[in-house]
C-alpha cells in the first residue's frame, strides 16, 4: 500500500508534463503542478529531469506561441518555485492530504472549534503526516467557498458546512478506499 | 441551435454532494434519456441555492419548481409526472420557506429582490457556461462586434465616460489605465486578467468565471483591441480547478467560432488567450507578483515604478485588470458609458459584488449599486443576524480590508465615502461578526494569514507579521503588557511605510483598526486577564 507513489513512473510523468506545456518560462509552474498532481510531490530527481528536458526540447508550446527570451533555467530556480508555492510539495505527503481553511470567514463560522477537532481526530498537527502514511494535515488560505464554511479539502474533494461530528465518517471513507486498493486522490 | 422547453438544475455544492446529488444527477441523465426527453430538457448543475434545509435541491424551469431533498428514487416520478405529463409533484416540493438573496437569479426572474442590480453576474447561473451559443443568445460577443467596427480611442473614451474603477480593491480608474497602456509605443503588449482571487471571504470572481467565462474572454479581446495587444493571459488561482476547465473550454469554443485567433470577425485584428494556473500564493494577487509568476518565477512583487502599464510581462506594456472589472466592460460598450454612470454614486459609478459571510442568517454573493449601506446589506440581503445576536463589527475586503464598527453601518459603501471614513472597501467581502467574536482572536486569525502568505522578499513584512502575531498571541494568553500595544502600533507603522507591496502594507490594518475601535476590549485581556467574550483560552484569574 505504501508503495503506490514509488511504483509511479516519475520519468514518464515529468516528460508528459514538459511536452504538454512546452519548454518555455511560462510553463514552469504548470509543469510542476502536473508533476505534483500525478506523483504526489516533487522529488529532487523530478527537478533534474525537468531541467534536462526543458533544455533539450525546442522552445515551443502546445498553443504554438514562442517567447523572445532564450530559455535559461537552473535546477535551483525550479526548486525555488516548488518551495515557494503552497500547492507544490517538495516532501512526500501522506496518501491523503487534508487541507483545512483557516481564514477568518471559516474561523468565525465554526472553524475555530472544528480545527481543534480535526487535529484530535487525526492526531496530527498542521504540517504533520501520520506514521502509517495515511494522512497529511495542512492549513490552507481561503478556498473561496466561504458561503458554506467551515471548509475542508481532502485530496480534491471539498467538504462544506463541516461539523465536528462528521469528521470520523469522512476520514473513514478514505481509509476504506485505501483498504480496497483504490488509487491515490479521492475518486468521486 | 437546440431549443429546450424545460431546464433541470441539480445542486452540486459540497453539502449536496455529500448527500448524494451526483447520484441524483446521474439518475436524471438516465431517466431523461429513457423517456426520450434528452433533446427537449436540458440538465445542468448549480451551486449555492440558499436552501441548506432541502439539499440536494432540484429546480425545474420555467415553472421554477423547487424539489428537495431529492433522492435518486424520486427522480423517476419527477421525470414522469413533471417533465412528461406537466404536473408538479406536490409531495416532493421543498418545504415553503423565504428564498434567500443567494438565489438571486431565481429572484431576478420573479423580480422581487429589492435593489439588486446585476451586471457582472447577470448571466451566471442562468446560462450553461460550457455552451458558447447560450452566451451569444444573451447579447454575447455583440460588444466585441461593435468595438471592432469602430476605433481604439472610441473604446477608451467610452470606458472613461463610464467612470468604471478597478474592482480588485484599489479602485483605480479603468479607462485611464487602458489609456496609459494604449499610448505606449511597443509592437508587443499584453492583456492580463487577474483571476488570482485569494482574498479571504471573496469568491465573486470564481462565480463569474464559473458561471460566465465568455464575458471575460470577450472583455479581454476588447481590451486587447483598445490597447493594441495581441496576447492575453488569464491567471487563475490554482485552487479554482473548475474555473480553469470552463475557461479552457470557452477559449476552444471561441476559437472555433472565429472569435479568438487570427483575423477576428474579419476585422484583421488578432488576439489569443492562455489560461495560466497559479500554484497557491496569495501574494500573486498583487499585479507585479502575478507577472513574475507567469514568467516562471517565485511570486515576489517587483519594485514600482516602473508600473506594468509600461514595463509589465516580459518587460512589455501590460494591462492588468481584475475579473469583476473586465466583466463590466461588455455591458458598458453595449449600453454606453452614460448608462453606467447612472448606476451607483457619482464618485463611484456602477455596481459592486459583495460576499456576505459570518454570523448572519443568509450567506452568499450579491451584486448591488455602489453606495448601499452596510446596514441595508445585513438586513435586506443577509436577512439580519440570527435571533439574539447583535452586530459587533464587519470586516471588509478579506484580510486586507478594514474592520468596520457598528458606528459606520450607515456609511454608503463606495470608494469615496469609505476613504473619507478611513476604511477600505477592499475586494467586497463582508464578514459579519456578532458580539461573541473576540477582536483579539479575530486579529490573530488575520495576522496568521499574513504571516503565512508573506513572500519573504522584504524584511518589514517577513519579520513584522511574525512579531505582530507573537504579541497578539501573548495578549490572547493574558501574558502581554500595556507597552506591547505601543510596540504593535510601531510595527503597524513600519509595515505600512516600509513594506514593498500591498500585502505588508495592509497587514497593519487589522492592528490599527482593532486598537482604534476596540482598545478597551484588548486592554481587558492585558489588565484584567479576562477575555470579555470568553473566546481566548486565558489562564484562570487569581482571585485574592
Amino acid at each position: 500500500m505504501l508503495k503506490i507513489a514509488e511504483e509511479k513512473n516519475l520519468a514518464g510523468i515529468v516528460e508528459t508534463a514538459v511536452r504538454k506545456h512546452g519548454a518555455q518560462a511560462d510553463a514552469f509552474i504548470p509543469i510542476l503542478l502536473d508533476i505534483n498532481h500525478n506523483y504526489g510531490y516533487i522529488p529532487g530527481e523530478a527537478i533534474q529531469l525537468a531541467r534536462t528536458l526543458l533544455h533539450d526540447l525546442p522552445g515551443k508550446s502546445a498553443v504554438g506561441h514562442v517567447n523572445e527570451q532564450p530559455l535559461l533555467v537552473s535546477e535551483g530556480q525550479l526548486y525555488g518555485l516548488a518551495s515557494f508555492y503552497h500547492m507544490l510539495h517538495t516532501e512526500k505527503t501522506g496518501r491523503h492530504v487534508v487541507q483545512f481553511c483557516e481564514s477568518a470567514p471559516c474561523h468565525v463560522q465554526g472553524g475555530r472549534e472544528l480545527w481543534k477537532e480535526i487535529q484530535q481526530v487525526l492526531n496530527l498537527k498542521a504540517g504533520e503526516t501520520s506514521p502509517d502514511g495515511s494522512f497529511t494535515l495542512k492549513t490552507v488560505s481561503c478556498l473561496g467557498l466561504c458561503g458554506v464554511g467551515p471548509v475542508m479539502l481532502v485530496d480534491d474533494d471539498m467538504y462544506g458546512n463541516v461539523e465536528p461530528g462528521q469528521l470520523a465518517d469522512i476520514f473513514a471513507r478514505y481509509e476504506l478506499q485505501d483498504e480496497a486498493g483504490l488509487p491515490i486522490g479521492g475518486a468521486k | 441551435m437546440k431549443f429546450t422547453r424545460s431546464m433541470v438544475l441539480v445542486s452540486n455544492d459540497p453539502e449536496s454532494i455529500r448527500r448524494g446529488s451526483a447520484e441524483v444527477y446521474q439518475q436524471f441523465q438516465h431517466d431523461l434519456a429513457q423517456a426520450g426527453l434528452s433533446d427537449e430538457v436540458s440538465l445542468a448543475q448549480f451551486t449555492d441555492g440558499g436552501r441548506e434545509d432541502a439539499l440536494p435541491l432540484v429546480i425545474i424551469y420555467p415553472e421554477a419548481s423547487a424539489y428537495g431533498p431529492v433522492s435518486p428514487a424520486d427522480v423517476a416520478r419527477i421525470v414522469e409526472e413533471h417533465l412528461y405529463k406537466g404536473r408538479v409533484v406536490a409531495d416532493l416540493l421543498a418545504p415553503v420557506k423565504e428564498l434567500s438573496g443567494r438565489i438571486g437569479w431565481l429572484k431576478a426572474r420573479k423580480g422581487a429582490l429589492p435593489m439588486e442590480k446585476r451586471i457582472v453576474l447577470r448571466r451566471a447561473g442562468r446560462i450553461d457556461p460550457e455552451n458558447i451559443e447560450e452566451y451569444i443568445v444573451e447579447e454575447g460577443y455583440q460588444a466585441l462586434a461593435r468595438v471592432l467596427a469602430g476605433t481604439r480611442m472610441q473604446v477608451i473614451e467610452e470606458l472613461e465616460e463610464s467612470g468604471l474603477q478597478g474592482r480588485g480593491g484599489a479602485g483605480f480608474p479603468t479607462g485611464r489605465k487602458w489609456r496609459f497602456v494604449g499610448s505606449t509605443k511597443s509592437p508587443k503588449k499584453y492583456v492580463v486578467c487577474n483571476a488570482d482571487e485569494s482574498e479571504p471571504g471573496t469568491f465573486k470572481d470564481r462565480v463569474i468565471l464559473e458561471g460566465d467565462p465568455h464575458s471575460i474572454i470577450e472583455a479581454m479581446i476588447i481590451a486587447g483591441f483598445a490597447v493594441g495587444a495581441d496576447e492575453g493571459y488569464i491567471y487563475v488561482r490554482g485552487e479554482y480547478q473548475l474555473a480553469q476547465r470552463r475557461l479552457e473550454k470557452a477559449i476552444l469554443q471561441a476559437r472555433e467560432f472565429g472569435l479568438l485567433g487570427k483575423d477576428i470577425m474579419n476585422s484583421g485584428f488578432d488576439f489569443d488567450i492562455h489560461v495560466h494556473s497559479g500554484a497557491g500564493a496569495y501574494v500573486c494577487g498583487e499585479e507585479t507578483a502575478l507577472l513574475e509568476s507567469i514568467e516562471g518565477k517565485r511570486g515576489e512583487p517587483r519594485a514600482r515604478p516602473p508600473y506594468p502599464t509600461t514595463h509589465g510581462l516580459w518587460g512589455k506594456p501590460t494591462l492588468v485588470n481584475n475579473v469583476e472589472t473586465l466583466a463590466n466592460v461588455p455591458a458598458i460598450i453595449l449600453n454606453g458609458g452614460e448608462w453606467y454612470r447612472g448606476i451607483g454614486t457619482p464618485s463611484s459609478p456602477g455596481t459592486k459584488t459583495y460576499t456576505i459571510l459570518g454570523n448572519i442568517n443568509f450567506r452568499g454573493l450579491i451584486e448591488v449599486p455602489m453606495g448601499i449601506t452596510l446596514r441595508e446589506v445585513i438586513n435586506i440581503y443577509g436577512h439580519g443576524l440570527p435571533a439574539g445576536a447583535s452586530f459587533k463589527l464587519a470586516q471588509t475586503g478579506g484580510s486586507s480590508g478594514s474592520i468596520i464598527p457598528a458606528s459606520l453601518q450607515d456609511t454608503p459603501m463606495d470608494f469615496e465615502s469609505f476613504r473619507k471614513a478611513g476604511v477600505s472597501l477592499g475586494s467586497g467581502a463582508l464578514l459579519i461578526c456578532d458580539e461573541r467574536t473576540c477582536v483579539v482572536d479575530l486579529a490573530i486569525t488575520l495576522m496568521k494569514f499574513f504571516r503565512f502568505e508573506s513572500c519573504g522578499k522584504c524584511t518589514p513584512c517577513r519579520v513584522g507579521t511574525d512579531r505582530a502575531l507573537r504579541i497578539l498571541t501573548s495578549i490572547s494568553q493574558g501574558e502581554a503588557q500595556l507597552s506591547d500595544l505601543d510596540t504593535l502600533l510601531g510595527l503597524a507603522e513600519e509595515l505600512e511605510i516600509a513594506s514593498n507591496c500591498g500585502l505588508g502594507q495592509t497587514a497593519s490594518v487589522p492592528i490599527r483598526d482593532t486598537l482604534k475601535h476596540f482598545r478597551a476590549e484588548v486592554e481587558a485581556h492585558i489588565l484584567l486577564g479576562v477575555c470579555p467574550t470568553g473566546v481566548c483560552d486565558m489562564a484562570p484569574v487569581q482571585v485574592v
